[in-house]
Formats: structure tokens, sequence, C-alpha cells
């Protein structure tokens, strides 16, 4: 069963070829088909993979599957090899069934797009990168899915590309990202130049054994790698371009928030967690970046209006808790919200779709309202969803995870304090979008109601956003091969749980006030609302400068030299075609004297 | 007698072409290629007669079956300008300028 491994990259990647291919000429009944069932194969794969993983587990819990060598040159033989680890094997579980579910998904909120085929070409695309990425087990191959995931981000949040401000967003999301990804490569060349390999599990056996801990080094290795997860996770000084990255449709928002893209840089710093603990200031700043981030995008996420934007915010906030715990050395905590995370999120997302396709587009949430009894399935799902955010004691998913988090950086009360306030404002914000939406007056009528397509996928995250949960302690034992179970204090989860009512309470009151009357943001509303000014500073900063340089540089000698070179060619080329005159005595004339002309040159010379 | 006869051939050659250079009508430009043929067929008879070889005479004969198909190509070409512009004239038949 283990062999098969190859398949969970790979239906995806076919899938995708197919319909690029073929998927303009296909019914789109056959589009959607192949478009899920693809998914629908390497979810299968993976849950296969997984049952025989957790019976009979290959020697060592890890397995490395040798496809090919990429190429061979001087000493670098770059493989092309899948490596199956606890971890890489929760990831590709998660990544599959949840892309799966989303897939479904969109078979009912695309059903009326042009662009049918393409975007289901691009989801595959998409799926198929983060699973390479996921299961690379050569640093350059994971590169290669890393890059993948990029660029079908790119496609995807361009999708409607007629709208120029679609264009844009999706520009920024990938210059954004590529400013981590230059960082990522020098930091894997760093590593092959110190390392000599670049295959993982050899990587991490050798580098405590080269570097001793806090190295120079080992500390400019993973803050180089830092760089490149802070580029792809949206997290501070990088993380604008998330919520621009809503202008994609609603199902790619919920692929990039829940399954692929912005996990990818939790996945690789848990990938290479070992590194990272030879470079104690990097973690530090690893935790700092991820509680920094946590609290600037909750506050962010309080006043936004567009409904994706504050789940855009709140995933900024939720992959801060991530990095928070990478920080904090517990990667199994991070890995283990990433995936109540996926569950939870991807059916906010999903419900955010249902509310939109009801409202034929409508996006701002104080034009909405009163949906309560209009959408019961999209409200029931999203109030789980929220209350698996918000981490509603006991009984959801997202309260065991977040505990975890929040008790394993109790070690340090700076981070644990920003954490709790986390918790508070997750709660918060989350409560104020689920009563604009649902309570109170209705502002809209509904117009479509959602098909079973999307209502199905929607229940099967609920349930999976409530029960995902349980268990952790076997989960730590599973991820981590060792005996330990999961961090949790009596003192952590009584705080998080107040943390919780109190985020719902003031929710309440705020909403109870904003019903009656909608105030004048204040100063520091709007600065929130803009992300906390670093749109406009990176504009100043970043983005007039270039812009003014490519202009000063439009004109300058070089470019007048090729310019040049340009003209003289269109000259002469305009000169020639004048004397294809289309004239048949000229051309005979000519003929006639190229030929006496070269019998003279015999002749004469 | 072989400079009267190559003399004789250049003059054939010459007017050929002096024709296929003024005349416009396809027709005349034809038979003006059919008189620089000529030319040159003599100038091989004329120089096989000199040497007292038989390529000459075989040349001359490749040069009429050559001339034969140039001819029913032409004569094709020139029933399809005449169908296409309901004329001879070569110079109405240059939209293929550059």
């Amino acid at each position: 069963m283990l062999f098969l491994l190859w398949l969970v990259p790979a239906a995806p990647f076919f899938g995708a070829v197919l319909l690029l291919l073929f998927g303009s000429r296909w019914p789109r009944k056959l589009v959607a088909l192949v478009g899920a069932a693809s998914i629908a194969v390497a979810a299968a794969a993976a849950g296969g993979i997984a049952a025989r993983f957790l019976i009979a587990p290959p020697p060592g819990h890890a397995l490395t599957l040798h496809l090919w060598t990429w190429f061979s040159t001087g000493g670098f033989h770059p493989e092309v090899a899948l490596y199956l680890d606890p971890l890489s094997l929760v990831m590709i579980l998660v990544v599959t069934f949840v892309a799966f579910l989303i897939h479904v998904y969109s078979i009912g909120f695309m059903a009326g797009d042009a662009g049918y085929s393409r975007f289901f070409a691009y989801m595959n695309l998409f799926v198929g990168s983060m699973v390479t990425l996921v299961l690379a087990g050569d640093l350059l191959l994971l590169y290669l899915g890393w890059e993948g995931v990029g660029l079908c981000s790119y496609l995807l949040i361009g999708f409607w590309y007629r709208d120029p401000a679609n264009g844009r967003a999706a520009r920024k999301a990938f210059i954004l990202t590529r400013v981590g990804d230059t960082a990522f490569t020098i930091g894997i060349l760093l590593l092959f130049h110190a390392l000599g390999t670049l295959e993982i599990p050899q990587m991490l056996a050798r580098a405590p054994a080269v570097w001793a801990p806090g190295s120079g080094f080992a500390m400019a290795a993973a803050a180089l790698l830092l760089g490149g997860a802070v580029g792809k996770s949206a997290q501070l000084p990088l993380q604008t371009w998330l919520p621009d990255a809503m202008a994609g449709p609603t199902p790619v928002s919920a692929l990039i928030h829940a399954a692929t893209m912005v996990t990818a840089g939790v996945y690789l710093i848990a990938r290479m967690h070992l590194l990272f603990a030879l470079a104690p200031k990097v973690q530090m700043a690893v935790a700092i970046v991820g509680a920094a981030t946590l609290l600037l995008a909750g506050c962010s996420a309080f006043v936004q209006t567009d409904i994706k934007r504050v789940l855009a915010y709140s995933t900024m906030s939720q992959i801060g808790y991530m990095f928070l715990a990478l920080g904090v050395g517990a990667w199994p905590a991070a890995i283990f919200h990433f995936m109540t995370h996926a569950f939870f999120k991807a059916l906010l997302f999903l419900g955010a779709g249902m509310v939109i396709h009801a409202l034929r587009g409508e996006h701002d949430i104080f034009r909405m309202g009163g949906l309560r009894p209009v959408l019961p399935s999209a409200y029931w799902t999203f109030l789980i969803a929220g209350c698996s955010l918000a981490g509603l004691p006991i009984v959801t998913a997202g309260f065991y995870s977040k505990d975890w988090i929040i008790a394993s950086a109790a070690g340090n009360t700076a981070l644990w304090v920003a954490a709790l306030v986390g918790a508070l404002l997750t709660s918060l914000y989350i409560y104020r979008l689920i009563f604009l939406v649902f309570f109170g007056p209705r502002h809209m009528p509904v117009a479509v109601k959602p098909g079973l397509a999307m209502v199905i996928p929607a229940w099967v995250l609920a349930v999976l956003s409530i029960g995902g949960g349980f268990g952790r302690a076997h989960f730590a034992a599973l991820v981590t091969q060792a005996a330990v179970g999961a961090e949790s204090s009596a003192l952590t989860s009584g705080l998080a749980s107040l943390a919780f009512l109190a985020g719902l309470v003031l929710a309440w009151a705020w909403w109870k006030r904003a019903a009656v009357a909608r105030p004048a943001p204040t100063f520091v509303e709007r600065f929130w609302y803009a992300g906390w000014g670093f749109d406009w500073l990176y504009d100043r900063l970043f983005v007039r400068p270039a812009m003014s340089a490519a202009a000063i540089g439009r004109g300058d000698f070089i470019d007048g030299f090729y310019r040049g070179i340009a003209r003289w060619f269109g000259a002469a080329s305009r000169a020639l075609s004048r004397t294809e005159s289309g004239n048949l005595r000229w051309y005979a004339a000519a003929i006639a004297a190229g030929t006496a002309l070269f019998l003279a040159i015999a002749v004469f010379l | 007698m072989i400079r009267d006869a190559l003399a004789l051939a250049a003059i054939l050659f010459g007017l050929g072409l002096v024709g296929v250079l003024v005349r416009r009508n396809i027709l005349f430009v034809l038979m003006s290629v059919e008189v620089m043929l000529s030319g040159a067929a003599l100038a091989f008879i004329a120089a096989g007669a000199r040497w007292g070889q038989p390529d000459g005479q075989v040349v001359f004969l490749f040069i009429l079956a050559m001339a034969a198909a140039e001819v029913s190509v032409g004569l094709a070409l020139l029933l399809a300008l005449y169908h296409q512009y309901n004329t001879l004239d070569t110079n109405v038949a240059s939209r293929m300028k550059g």
C-alpha cells in the first residue's frame, strides 16, 4: 500500500493536465467529475496509506520512495524522492481531504462561471503542488512544490482577470511571496554549501554534527528559511498580500487558507525544526513574529467590513498562533492547530461563500443581517466553525488545539499573555461577524439557496470542526514518536475559556450598540482597517521609489543604444520592402541585372 | 562559323529579354521567354557542332521539353489572370507588394 504514495501527487497533476488539454471541449459534468475525482483518488490513496502506516509502520516510522534522479551534475544529484513520516502523513491527509471537500463545493459554487474547466485545472495543480511540497524528500523538490503553490495562487487570485484590481492583487501576492522565496533560495544554497546534501533526513541528521547550537551559520540558515516561511504564510512583515488575495473566487480562498499555500511556511519550519533548535535566537524570532501577527491581525479583523477580509485577517492571526507554537518548540501543537484550523477555516469560507452566493456577490457585512432563518445550513455550519475558531470550551476542536499552544507558551510570560489576548480578540471578531451577518433585521433578499454540492461538504467539515480536536495526546505521540502528551494546564484552559466568554459578551455588547446606530470610525479603527498602515508604508518605501527609478531608467543610454538598433532595422526593412513592388517586369529585370553582374564578375575578375 | 551562330544566339536572347522587360501583356512576355530559350538552345547546338559532341543536341532536347512544360504552366497562369482581372496586363497583378 505504501508504494502507492506516488499516486497522491500524481493524481491531481494528471487531472490538471487532462483539464488543461481537453477541459475546454468537455461538457461541464465531465470537467467537474475529473476535477473532483482526481483529488478523491489522492485522498483515498492518502487514507489507505495512513491506515497502513498506523497498523504496520515502516522501520523508523519513515519511508523514502526514490522515484528517479532529477539531474546529475558535478557532485550534485538531487533526487525526486517522496518522504513519508508522521508529519507529512498528517499533512497529506488533511490537505487532500479538505481539498476534496472544497472541490465538491466548487462544483456548486462555480456552476455558472465561464472559466469552469480552467478553474478546476488550476485547483488540481494547486493541490498537486502542495502535496509535492509536503512529500518532498529533497529540499530542491520541496522548493519546486513551493514555487508551484506560488504560481497557482497567482493564477487563482487573478482568476477573474477581466477586473484589473484582481490582476493587481494577484501580482501583489506573487511579488510579496517572492521576497520571501528569495531568502529561502539563499537559505537552500547555504544549507547545501555547509551540509553537502539537500536530502532532508540526511541534512537534519548532519546539522547537529556540523554546527554547535547558536552558531552563526545555523542562525543564518534558519533565519533565511524563516524569511521564506514568513512570505508564504503571510506573517509580519510580508503579510499584506493575504487580505488582497480575497479577490479570487471563495473556494480558492478556502483552499489557500485551509489546505495549501499559507500553511506551507508552518510546514517548512516544522519539517526543519531540528535546524531551528540549533538557532535559539531565530526560534525566538519565530515566536515573536507569530505573536505580533496574531495581535495585529486580530485587531484588523475586528474592524473589517468585507466578510472575506475578516476571515483573511483571521487566518493571518491563526497562522500567528502556529508560528508562536513553532517558536516555543511545540511543533506538534502547531501541526495540530494546522489540522483543526484547516477544518474550521475551510468551513468558514464555505459558509461565507454560501452567503455571498445567496446575496449575489454582496461582501459588505453591514448590508447583510438576519440570514439565520433563510440560510439555516449556512448559519449552523458557520456558527460551528466560528465556535471552533473562537475556542468554545470542551466541545470544539479549536479549543483543544489553541489550548495546547497557549499552554506550550506558558514558559514565556509575554508570549503567553499575547496568546491569551489573541484568544479574546478571536472570539470578539468572529462573533461580531456572526451577529452582523446572521442576526438582527434582514437588509437584503436572498436570491439563491445553496445546492447540495455546497451544503454536504460544509456539514462534513462541521463534524470535523467539532470532533477533530479529540485525542491530541495520541496525535502528539504519533508525530513525535515519543511518549509525550499534549501540554495543558487547568489555569491556561480556564483563562482561555474566560477569554472566549469575554469576547463573546463584548461582541454581543458591541453589536447591540452598533445595531442602533453605526458610529463613525475613529482614527484607530481606520488605522486597523488599513492593516496597521503597512500597505501605505510599503507603498512609500518600496513601490514608489522603484516606480520612479524605473521611470528615470526608461530613457538612459543603454536603452537608447538598443532602440537605435531597432530603429535601424526598421528603416532597413522598410527600404527592402519597397523593392517588393509586386511588379513582374521589375523582378525579371532584377534577375537579368543580377545575372549580368555575376557573369561580369566571373569573366573579368 | 561558331562565331556567327553565337552572335545570332546572343541577339535572339537579347531580343527575348527586352521583350520580357518591356511587354506588359503576359502572352507576349511568355512568347519572349520562348525566344530567350531559343537563343540559349541555339548556342548549345552550335557548340555541339563545333566540338563534334552529341551533348549539345541532348541539352537542346531537354530545353525543348522544359519549354513545353513552361508554356503549359504559363498558359494556365494566363487563364487564371484573365479570370481574375479580365485583362492580361501583368501590372494589375501586383497586389503582393511588400
